[in-house]
């Protein structure tokens, strides 16, 4: 599996200037790749361009050689707002996707169940969404996500909505998840630290318009710890290169005046 | 809002107060009709005489088969005013130009009084039938279509675009996705398009003598029988309020509660 995001553009229409702008990069299978960028750089375009949601200006997306042109359950997508269905239960939420899969109804049944029991909602399944609570609701989505066995999965800014707690317990959770499934990932946040923790590699955006500024690898060991000196010398690292970046962009904002 | 007592003390209250008005309106019929005689008696109803009348009309099958004959009609109307308006208000939700250029014409339409269709129904149909019908489904098929539009055009597109990144799209997406989407304020439309049926019900009825709750409401005129005419619209308004609060507003009020829109005190 290879993911190429090939000199891509996009400006939509009527805006003035471009959302995101000449960016490359290239995921292949296995790899847990993290985008960070601040608020407004374009992250969410990324990941709308590569599910095929909006179409590049210009440039291409090629997944496996074939160019992405519309969604497809071969890039599952899981949005901040969990984009719960409130008509449906968890069980059938998670059980979605699989439906248009062509999969007998039993294997429907057997494959949600066992992703229900992976992010540990098996006792909610006959829930309706407005009973969880917002880490709930994020784990379901995290389930139906993972349901469609998905080449790649795209998150964005997926934990951005929850407490602290909420976020470090899911952090957890997930980070066991991808070891089981190793499930090929790109994940999109404004949060350095949630970045570190998760990245085989960090493309680092940079605001307006968002090129990519710097690609890192990150070999720090797993699992990671937030509070190891390696993890924090990193993330104060990083934080520096971004604080250069958004005053950069500040002062562009002030000369532009 | 502040939660007040009970319902028993609720329905209590209200019952007090529906005495106390009926008691005010008999003691103004007294004064006006048997001490100062200002109001002829065939022109002022007592709670006393409707009561007699309704249940003289109840004790017969007359109204039975009034009432009968009127849901039936009401019935045939809504389910085609339903079909019509779900046709023209999907075609209005997707096709951009209908929207733009269409329904500014049916929103005019929509405030156009059931009745105003009378000339049109009778001209087109004589005094049968399809005549009432023909009145019914004009009379609701625009706020139909309408509410169908706005339900549709409301619903949130993350839906659509995270069943869309599962794989879903063309006729799937609408009915697994926009229309259960767009289900409360289909139903809110259903409701409402219910409501105007029935308003246009009785105005076809009224048009000429057929059997129907309408008839005998005339018929009661005809006899210059107050007490009658006032004792078939309490048996309008029952009827109207049972399909209204029973039918659709429990429907309403589950489909709400199953997606948590409601809390359950309200
Ligand atoms: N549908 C759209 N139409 C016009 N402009 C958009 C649209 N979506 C996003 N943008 C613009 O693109 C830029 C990047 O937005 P977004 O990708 O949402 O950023 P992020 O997710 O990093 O906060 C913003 O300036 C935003 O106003
Ligand atoms: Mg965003």
């Amino acid at each position: 599996m290879t993911l190429w995001v090939d000199r891509v553009s996009k400006t939509f229409p009527g805006s003035m200037k471009a959302s995101i702008c000449d960016v490359s990069f290239q995921v292949s299978e296995g790899e847990f790749v993290c985008v960070i960028g601040p608020s407004g750089s374009g992250k969410s375009t990324l990941i709308n361009l590569i599910a095929g949601l909006e179409t590049p200006s210009t440039g291409e997306i090629t997944l496996d050689g074939k160019p992405v042109r519309e969604p497809g359950a071969d890039r599952v997508v899981m949005f901040q707002e969990s984009a719960l269905f409130p008509w449906l239960n968890v069980f059938d939420n998670v059980r979605f996707g699989l439906k248009n899969q062509k999969k007998t109804p039993e294997e429907q049944e057997k494959i949600a169940t066992r992703f229900l029991k992976m992010v540990r909602l098996s006792e909610f399944a006959e829930y309706r969404v407005h009973q969880l609570s917002g880490g709930m609701k994020q784990r379901a989505a995290l389930a139906r996500a993972l349901a469609l066995d998905s080449k790649i999965l795209l998150m964005d800014e997926p934990f951005a909505s929850l407490d602290k707690q909420t976020i470090n317990l899911l952090r957890e959770e997930l980070a066991v998840i991808w070891k089981e499934t190793r499930k090929t990932i790109i994940l999109v946040t404004h949060s350095v630290e949630e970045a570190l923790f998760f990245a085989d590699r960090i493309i680092m955006l940079s605001a307006e318009p968002a090129t990519v500024r710097e690609v890192m690898n990150i070999d720090l060991p797993r699992p990671r710890s937030i509070e190891s000196e390696a993890f924090l010398s990193l993330r104060k690292d990083i934080l520096k290169r971004l604080r250069v970046e958004v005053e950069e962009v500040a002062k562009g904002e002030h000369d532009a005046r | 809002m502040p939660k007040e007592s009970t319902t028993r003390g609720r329905v209590l209250r209200m019952i007090l107060f529906l005495s106390a008005l009926l008691m005010i309106w008999q003691g103004v019929y007294f004064l006006g009709v048997e001490i100062l005689s200002v109001w002829k008696s065939y022109a002022v109803p007592s709670p006393l005489g409707v009561l007699n009348s309704l249940i003289e009309v109840t004790s017969g099958s007359v109204l039975s088969v009034a009432i009968f004959k009127s849901l039936q009609r009401l019935l045939v109307g809504f389910v085609i005013s339903m079909g019509l308006g779900l046709i023209l208000g999907l075609m209005m939700a997707r096709i951009d130009f209908l929207r733009q250029n269409m329904k500014p014409l049916v929103l005019g339409l929509q405030t156009l009084p059931s009745i105003c269709w009378v000339p049109f129904a009778i001209l087109w149909y004589g005094l049968s039938d399809s005549a009432i019908i023909f009145v019914i489904i004009i009379g609701s098929m625009f706020s139909i279509s309408l509410a169908i539009e706005n339900g549709i055009n409301t619903v949130d597109p993350i839906y659509v675009r995270a069943a869309k990144t599962m794989g879903t799209r063309g006729g799937a997406l609408w009915s697994r996705v926009v229309l259960p989407a767009a289900m409360p304020s289909l139903i809110v439309g259903m409701k409402q398009g219910w409501s105007f049926s029935w308003r246009s019900l009785m105005a076809g009825e009224m048009m000429f003598s057929s059997v129907g709750l309408g008839q005998i409401l005339m018929m009661g005129r005809d006899l210059a029988d107050i007490d009658r005419v006032m004792a078939i619209m309490v048996v309008i308004i029952v009827i109207g309020t049972l399909m209204d609060r029973m039918v659709f507003g429990t429907w309403e009020k589950s489909i709400r509660k199953s997606r948590g829109l409601d809390r359950d005190d309200q």
